[in-house]
């Protein structure tokens, strides 16, 4: 379709060539993509080196807790098992809120769409029987995309319909979802039977994520939720770049005043994008009760939506940066698991170093600085110095 | 005090902001500093006000080095910078704007307003300027306001004053008393550089005047030595044409009609006042006004962004008071925008990207809910080199264009559609004398093939430049209606005019039909 538009068009002058010809220096968009997260990564635990030295932890505790951090993160099968399983929630919750960034929209609430998403498709998971898995399978995941949806739109309908900024409403929306999980899981409809705690009723067999590496060894976690997690970083990327709306997104995003100009409505802007962000986190969710928990419980989202905040500011909003993101974050967690275990260093020293490359990142500056013999300076003199003070 | 650049070289990675420049201020005198956007003002003024350092050259403060590790010191040294944009605090009085920063205090650091005021008022009426110390910033026009930030460098004692385009936001009258208090600031013996690109302020202020290119003087001496079009040349590099020569307009059926459009905003005030006015095919009309007087909301609702309180807009025979942007774009109006940082472009997008920043949804940039973006990209380039859009690449960030190729790439977009009506607002703020020769003969083109051109500027040289006919706006109304074909209008009255003196609406015959 593409070939016959061209032909179409008139014939190309080679001024036309030229003007065609890629402008982006492909190779210091590269370093802003790769190379500055690992630099960060790298200073992120040299200083937690620093930190467990002042801990008085050994020097050959530190070492030993790095190799088993690499060890549980990529060091055999299982590592890379557990690596991939703890990445799949991160990064769909944090494709999520990388649209919202790009849309210009600050999305707290993935963990409160998280948590109703996957309420909402553990109770399809136990209260649909009979149903085979290639119904029932999909229909609890669409539960849960559709419930965090309908959560996150809240707070976009709140900023659309009254200004009510979205950090404040979705802060008060994942309160509101601790609350009403606990609730919930009380419930007798959905309190597993002959319990006294909160626990939901267990996954049946027909909606669970099937283990796909279960032929190897059957304590492999990694499920089919890989397959919708790749499947939504291409949708996504499909979405933003290639989509009309994604384009209407990132305009809104970059200059509402431009947006508005191009007759974008402003109102319905925010309430897609968030209700896009909160789809992603409903399936995250949806996805962790089905293929990782087996069932619902207080509190079982872990922080996971909290950390995708981070993993989609270290992948820069860009799809495939958040992939890359949230495989390091789910690495980082798989050997800080391990970490704990060989070498007695608290998990809570993980944290530390996630937050240490957070801040790297989130100040590249700081990076280029400390290692200037990274980023050789470009070739190109970029903006003009005049523009910044002259465009009055 | 008198100061002296010697040999300044500043660069910016491969850009040469400024190179081997060398310039004399001396008291008593004023020093008229032109040039062209990206030309190197800027850039020279901020290594004088301490922002940045050169690499290479010194300033001599009376002869000796000064070295200035930030804007304090400039300041401390007697330099004072009256930016283009105020920097005033809009909710508190003249002297609370005018101390901040280096309050008196007496007793254990209490403010002593008392004092300031005193001093204030000293300054005030040592130079004529008139400012009412105790008003509020907000309740004062913008003349004044300038005052005010003129005030608050001769508080710190500055003895040399800059002023970064300073006449950008007066009215003809008001200019004429902005000069006397700067001939009143060089009586007094202060020295005063003036940047500007008008070049008939320079011939009328300016005792010496130097002319930057390309970050090189290019030029220096007495003004009276000079005519506009040497300057000109000079600022260019080439000769350039002033008026776009546009031939006799051949008005058709009536384009755009607004009648009795008013405007409330929120808070119930009125921004638009019954305004009633026409656009033919095959003419352009302008409107002509101090910044603030409406030309911001009539756009606002000829273009959609706002919907009208009360009244009517016609287009081409329709009525589309309701129609949506969206709708009027597609019913063929074109519509450059005020700020294009704000509103015209994303700088963060590619050229490409921008070229269709309002028409990415049409039919003939997609393919169902996708866009079609090799056709897009074929498109910019085409357009690229129809409009004289000098990049080297659509995928290029349109954030790394100048200025005067930025809006290019906006005229681009908007004119390279079928359309009726081109509604242009400040087309070429911030733009180079190049593209605004271009820029102004494109707008003349639409008009020549036909189509309705509505502009509307700030600057009235180009307002009288471009119109045919020309309506003032003031206070949210049009307060007059000029014939500008023929002899063309009386620039006193419209000055008068855009200063709100005469309040009852005037309509001034063609003084060409007359004579």
């Amino acid at each position: 379709m593409n070939d016959a538009t061209r032909s179409s068009e008139p014939a190309m002058s080679p001024d036309m060539k030229a003007l065609l010809a890629p402008a982006i220096d492909s190779r210091s968009s590269w370093r802003e993509l790769f190379i500055l997260p690992l630099a960060a990564m790298f200073l992120a635990m040299l200083i937690g080196a620093l930190i467990m030295m002042a801990t008085s932890v050994a020097p050959a505790t530190i070492l030993q807790s790095f190799i088993a951090m690499a060890k549980g993160s990529v060091g055999s099968l299982h590592a890379i098992s557990e690596t991939l399983t703890a990445a799949i929630p991160l990064v769909l919750a944090g494709l999520g809120i990388g649209l919202a960034f790009r849309a210009g929209l600050f999305n707290i609430g993935a963990e409160g769409q998280m948590i109703v998403g996957g309420l909402a498709a553990s109770i399809a998971s136990f209260s649909i029987t009979g149903a085979s898995i290639w119904l029932h399978l999909p229909l609890v995941l669409l539960v849960g995309l559709a419930i965090g949806a309908v959560y996150a739109a809240i707070a976009g309908l709140l900023k659309a319909a009254t200004g009510a900024h979205e950090v404040i409403s979705t802060i008060m929306l994942n309160l509101i979802s601790i609350r009403l999980l606990d609730y919930m899981l009380r419930q007798p409809f959905i309190q597993k039977e002959g319990r006294s705690d909160p626990i939901s009723k267990a996954v049946l067999e027909s909606a669970e994520l099937p283990r796909i590496l279960g032929f190897v060894d059957a304590n492999l976690r990694l499920h089919a939720g890989i397959f919708v997690m790749l499947a939504a970083v291409a949708v996504i990327y499909w979405l933003l770049f290639r989509s009309k709306l994604g384009f209407a997104f990132r305009i809104s995003g970059e200059n509402p005043g431009a947006a508005r100009y191009a007759g974008i409505r402003a109102g319905l802007t925010i309430v897609m994008a968030m209700a896009i962000a909160g789809a992603l986190a409903g399936l995250a969710g949806a996805i962790q009760v089905t293929g990782v928990l087996g069932r619902a419980t207080p509190g079982f989202t872990a922080g996971i939506g909290f950390d995708a905040i981070a993993v989609a500011l270290l992948g820069r909003s860009h799809p495939v940066g958040i992939l890359l993101a949230g495989l390091l974050f789910g690495a980082l967690e798989a050997g800080g698991r391990q970490m704990q275990v060989d070498a007695g260093v608290s998990i809570d020293m993980i944290s530390i170093i996630q937050a240490l490359i957070i801040i790297f990142v989130a100040a590249p500056l700081l990076v280029r600085r400390i290692m200037p013999f990274l980023f050789p300076k470009k070739p190109k003199g970029g903006e003009s110095p005049e523009e910044g003070a002259d465009h009055g | 005090m008198d100061i002296e650049l010697c040999g300044i070289s500043k660069s910016f990675g491969p850009v040469q902001a400024n190179q081997d420049i060398n310039l004399d201020i001396r008291a008593g005198e004023v020093l008229g500093l032109l040039g062209e956007n990206g030309a190197g003002k800027s850039t020279l003024m901020n290594i004088l006000s301490g922002l940045y350092s050169a690499d290479s050259g010194e300033i001599l403060i009376d002869g000796t080095p000064a070295v200035f590790a930030g804007p304090g010191d400039s300041i401390a040294s007697g330099i004072g910078m009256v930016h283009q944009h105020f920097m005033l605090v809009p909710v508190f009085s003249v002297v609370e704007n005018v101390i901040l920063g280096v309050e008196p205090t007496s007793g254990p650091d209490f403010l002593d307003l008392q004092a300031a005021r005193a001093q204030v008022q000293e300054i005030n009426t040592r130079y004529g300027m008139e400012v009412p110390t105790d008003a509020l910033i907000e309740d004062l026009p913008v003349g004044i306001q300038q005052r005010v930030e003129i005030l608050k460098v001769l508080f710190r004692s500055a003895d040399v004053l800059i002023l970064d385009e300073p006449t950008a936001v007066l009215t003809p009258q008001e200019v004429e008393e902005f000069f006397t208090i700067v001939r009143a600031l060089r009586d007094a013996g202060k020295g005063i550089v003036f940047i500007t690109h008008k070049l008939h302020e320079i011939l009328e202020i300016a005792d010496r005047v130097s002319v930057l290119r390309q970050g090189r003087i290019v030029g220096q001496g007495d003004p009276a030595t000079f005519s506009e079009a040497d300057l000109a040349e000079m600022m260019v590099g080439r000769p350039v044409s002033f008026s776009v020569g546009r031939g006799e307009s051949t008005p058709g059926d009536a384009v755009l009609d607004l009648a009795g459009v008013s405007l409330y905003d929120n808070a119930r005030e009125a921004r638009l006042v019954d305004i009633n006015l026409t656009v033919h095919g095959g003419e352009v009309v302008g409107i002509a006004g101090v910044q603030g007087n409406g030309q911001t909301e009539l756009v606002e609702v000829i273009t959609g962004l706002s919907p009208v309180t009360t009244g009517e807009i016609g287009f081409a025979g329709e009525d589309m008071t309701r129609a949506s942007v969206r709708q009027r774009h597609r019913m063929g109006i074109a519509h450059i925008p005020e700020d294009r940082h704000k509103s015209g472009m994303v700088g963060k997008f590619t050229v490409a990207e921008n070229m269709v920043l309002n028409s990415y949804y049409d039919e003939s940039v997609t393919s169902g809910v996708q866009i079609d973006w090799q056709r897009v990209h074929a498109r910019a380039a085409a357009a690229c080199l129809s409009y004289d859009v000098r990049t080297p690449s659509v995928f290029l960030g349109a954030g790394s264009l100048s200025g005067g190729n930025q809006q290019k790439m906006v005229v681009a977009r908007e004119l390279e559609r079928d359309v009726k009506l081109i509604v242009a607002s400040q087309p070429t703020r911030g733009v180079d004398v190049g593209s605004i020769e271009y820029i102004h003969q494109q707008l003349i083109a639409c008009r020549d093939q036909g189509n309705a051109v509505l502009i509307i500027s700030s600057e009235l040289d180009e307002i009288l430049d471009l119109s045919d006919r020309i309506y003032v706006m003031f206070e949210g109304r049009i307060a007059a209606e000029f014939d500008n074909r023929g002899a063309g209008a009386d620039r006193n009255a419209i000055g008068l005019a855009m200063a709100g003196v005469r309040q009852d609406f005037v309509k001034v015959v063609n003084r060409g039909d007359a004579a």
